[in-house]
């Protein structure tokens, strides 16, 4: 981006629409973004100008008895989760700060939490950020308003353009607010440890907690560094009698991987936390990281024949569905070895961290099909005719 | 009979007999319907009401038979009516005189299941409880279950984004979609998602699913399968007040339980199940709740008895708590039986609006306001904890004027939910029954943008193209 370009910080919805009216008439290209603390993430684009949520803040609708806030797209993240907290509740999906990955400051932004559908260890329970965001109002590229869901969690009225835009990364429109649905937050959290188990085993034991009918809301394995053992992690929440109950339960079925330990309070939380923020991997100076997504039992086989060809260092969340994977910022940071293991194993693989220059020359996201691609920029069109709103920071045309 | 349809295309019914010619050569015989009598099973839906003669009528085994179907009618500018099993109660499956069916109830085939991963790979024409079927011998479910789950497709549920009685806690069908095979206009077959979460790129799978069959046709899904509870248990509380009943809704949600159902039921609906079903509902309440929580006998004991010391300070007159599965069975029996029992009574319409569950008390008088300055009646039986509505608007078909009055009496009552806040449909979809009132929820704006996105898929309105949108302004691009 050029140093001294424009920056623009709308202080309403059609502020908004002026600017990115003005934009789209004139072909200025704009970097959609909230405070920042992404910005090294995704594909790095050339943009003339900027237009950030950073002057759009404040809750604007909390109904604790319907399980559901709404707040202006710049609202910062953690003012949301204070404002729930407060009424004893919480975002389900446990949104992922990537602050001390990426190595940024600045307050992270509600909007952005939907636009890149931030997720943590709780997805496999209570899905990722687009399953709660139920509700969305932004600017398209031609500067028009639009609305789409609402603040019920139960609508099927018209296309789903709430699912669009998250997880658009503001190349299809300036999200203005956001909605999203709320749960309690739970009494008690209690971890189950298992240790000294190698990746196939732990997520042997991971699989068989998550197909208990026990509720686990957190199923991760992290490997020690000379990964002949290792962590792994199997977290219940709830009451506190049903949290007895069902570790006591899950301690029996899993009993034949011996040494267990239960992990409760401040340091359990801290290491969920650790999870959720992938600090595990972020003392490794300076390597990139990769996000790898696949079917949870064939999470090992892909990082064995990743760990094949790569120095690689890891840890598996989502029962052995998510695997965060660090490899040396040489040549492609990895990206022809990952991608052949996606290919191999299914599932795709998003460069999370790396220098700009690997940015730019590899793919930052899994490749898609020809057919995908040409709908993906159709509908792309469809929002930013002029191709104004972030192009390129996915793919290439988008 | 309000709802209008498009006047068809006479060219294309003038092309019939070389339309089902060309058909007749990419799917064998038994697959292609060209009778009338037999043509006639599919001319409506859920929505009896309604009802239009196809074409056609084509019902295909394979992916790669709907591929060719598909870049046929593309090709030769024919309409597609995609069909699961003809449940919609919005009239999402209803097709119209220039236009094929293409119904995918063939293909109703398991093609795999991973119990450790937690997934299941269907045809997209099996039944909804199909699915769960197949899983429960290892005791795992696949849970958004409609209330038409024996009959209904996950082909129909993908494209109503289907929810049903446990979406408080489990979530409606876009939370438990994986993946698709989808088979585009032109024939072209793509994979979205898989066995994996968060398919890169934009969110498809969350697009496709709820788009009423508009732009493409599901062949395949990967669904997530979940480990059933151990157990559940219903508690029923029977109020003097629709207030009260609202309030301890709130009061259990603003608690930090969630039941995995909390039902609704107003007293015309009480005394309608209670004299079908001998269920044992109290019949001197004003408003009834069904309240069930799951786990271990234990867990279970706990959260009833926290639910109960919550219900108290609203004053209900009745509170029975289930201690066995017979009364479990017995306090479900009336609930499930609603929709049957009503109709035994009574023709009625079911609305399916959503609102702001604090908006309870208020919307729920109203629509006794509503239903009687036609002269009506209403059941009210819903989905409380999330405020998903399902007045049933009673008429008689045979008085001629009632039926409109019903319809008139339904439109009313949606334009209530949206006022307050809430939508025309939260699980029912919009089809056409709720296409004309699209403009009251939406502004131009929204709507052209879903349009645009429509028009990426099918630019030339021939997939469903009666529905969803009102007939009037619309474009693709």
């Amino acid at each position: 981006m050029i140093v001294d370009s424009p920056r623009h910080t709308p202080r309403d919805e059609q502020d908004a629409s002026v600017i990115i009216r003005e934009a789209a008439d004139k072909g200025t290209l704009l970097n959609v973004a909230g405070n920042g603390t992404k910005s090294p993430m995704g594909r790095p684009n050339q943009t003339d100008a900027s237009i950030s949520s950073s002057g759009l803040t404040g809750i604007t609708l909390y109904e604790p008895a319907e399980l559901v806030i709404s707040a202006r797209s710049g609202t910062p993240l953690l003012e949301v989760m204070r404002v729930l907290a407060a009424k004893g509740q919480e975002l389900p999906f446990e949104p992922m700060d990537y602050r001390a990955l990426l190595g940024t400051k600045g307050d992270p932004t509600i909007g952005a939490v939907a636009a890149m559908n931030i997720s943590g260890p709780r997805r496999i329970m209570a899905g990722a950020a687009r399953d709660s965001l139920i509700g969305v109002r932004f600017v398209n590229g031609r500067g028009e308003t639009v609305k789409s869901g609402g603040r019920v969690m139960k609508n099927v009225t018209g296309l789903d353009l709430v699912k669009l835009m998250g997880g658009s990364w503001g190349t299809l429109g300036f999200l203005t607010e956001v909605t999203f649905k709320v749960l309690p937050k739970q009494e008690r959290m209690a971890t189950l440890v298992i240790r000294g188990l190698d990746d196939r085993q732990a997520i042997e034991a991971l699989s068989m907690a998550l197909g208990s009918p026990f509720d686990v809301t957190g199923a991760a394995h992290v490997p020690d560094r000379d990964r002949r053992g290792g962590n792994t992690l199997i977290r219940l929440e709830g009451f506190r009698i049903s949290v007895d109950y069902r570790m006591n339960e899950l301690k029996r079925m899993l009993r034949r991987f011996r040494f267990m330990d239960i992990l409760e309070g401040v340091g359990a939380e801290a290491l969920w936390q650790s999870v959720r923020d992938v600090t595990l991997l972020t003392d490794q100076g300076n390597r990139a990281v990769w996000r790898v997504s696949t079917a949870p039992t064939r999470g090992p086989d892909l990082v064995a024949q990743v760990a094949q060809s790569l120095d690689a260092q890891w840890f598996y969340d989502w029962g052995g569905g998510l695997v965060w994977i660090s490899t040396p910022v040489d040549g492609d940071a990895g990206a022809s070895v990952l991608r052949e293991a996606t290919r191999a194993f299914g599932g795709h693989a998003t460069l999370v961290r790396a220098p700009a220059e690997i940015r730019s020359a590899v793919d930052v996201f899994e490749p898609q099909p020809d057919a995908l691609m040409t709908l993906s920029r159709g509908i792309k069109a469809s929002f930013d005719p002029a191709g104004i709103l972030n192009p390129g920071r996915m793919y290439a045309g988008v | 009979m309000t709802i209008a349809f498009p006047q068809p295309d006479k060219a294309v019914l003038a092309r019939r007999r070389e339309i089902v010619e060309g058909l007749g050569r990419l799917v064998a015989s038994e697959a292609l319907i060209v009778s009338e009598d037999e043509r006639r099973a599919f001319e409506t839906d859920g929505l009896t009401a309604y009802r239009r003669m196809p074409l056609a009528v084509v019902l295909p085994s394979t992916t790669e038979e709907v591929s060719a179907i598909l870049r046929f009618c593309h090709e030769n500018r024919v309409k597609v009516v995609p069909r699961g099993a003809g449940t919609s109660l919005c009239g999402g499956a209803i097709p119209q005189e220039d236009a094929i069916v293409l119904g995918v109830a063939k293909m109703n085939r398991v093609l795999n299941v991973d119990f450790e991963a937690r997934t299941a790979r269907v045809q997209s024409g099996i039944t909804n409880l199909g699915i769960s079927q197949a899983v429960s011998h290892e005791g795992f479910f696949y849970a958004p279950d409609p209330s038409s789950q024996l009959a209904c497709t996950i082909a129909g549920n993908i494209a109503m984004n289907s929810g049903g009685a446990h979406c408080l806690k489990y979530g409606v069908t876009t939370n438990n979609l994986l993946g698709v095979t989808l088979v585009l206009l032109d024939g072209t077959v793509v994979e979205i998602g898989g066995e994996h979460l968060d398919a890169p790129g934009y969110d498809l799978l969350g697009l496709i699913c709820g788009s009423e069959g508009q732009l493409g046709v599901v062949t395949e899904a990967v669904v997530r399968i979940l480990r059933a509870a151990e157990g559940a248990r219903p508690a029923l509380f029977g109020f003097s007040s629709v207030e009260d009943a609202g309030a301890c809704v709130a009061a259990i949600i603003g608690a930090g339980i969630i039941p995995v159902a909390l039902e609704y039921m107003d007293k015309p609906a009480i005394q309608i199940c209670e004299a079908f079903a001998h269920a044992g509902y109290p019949l001197d309440v004003e408003a009834m709740l069904i309240c069930e929580v799951e786990g271990s006998d234990q867990e279970i004991d706990d959260m009833l008895r926290r639910i109960v010391a919550i219900a108290e300070p609203f004053r209900p007159k009745t509170m029975k708590v289930s201690q066995s599965e017979a009364e479990s069975a017995a306090i479900w029996k009336g609930r499930k039986s609603a929709f049957g029992a009503t109709g035994r009574v009574a023709d009625y319409i079911c609305m399916d609006g959503t609102i702001p569950t604090g908006q309870l008390p208020y919307v729920l008088n109203r629509i006794d306001e509503i239903v009687k300055s036609y002269g009506l009646g209403v059941a009210n039986v819903f989905h409380a904890g999330d405020g998903n509505l399902h007045p049933l608007v009673m008429f008689n078909t045979n008085v001629p004027g009632e039926m409109e009055k019903a319809e008139k009496a339904g439109e009313d009552i949606l334009r209530l939910c949206v006022e307050v806040g809430g939508c025309l449909t939260g699980e029912h979809g919009v089809g056409i029954e709720k296409r004309d009132l699209m403009t009251c929820q939406f502004n131009a704006t929204d709507l052209e943008q879903q349009m645009r996105v429509r028009g990426v898929f099918d630019p030339g309105w021939l997939l469903n193209p009666a529905k969803v949108f009102p007939l009037e302004g619309r474009f693709a691009a």
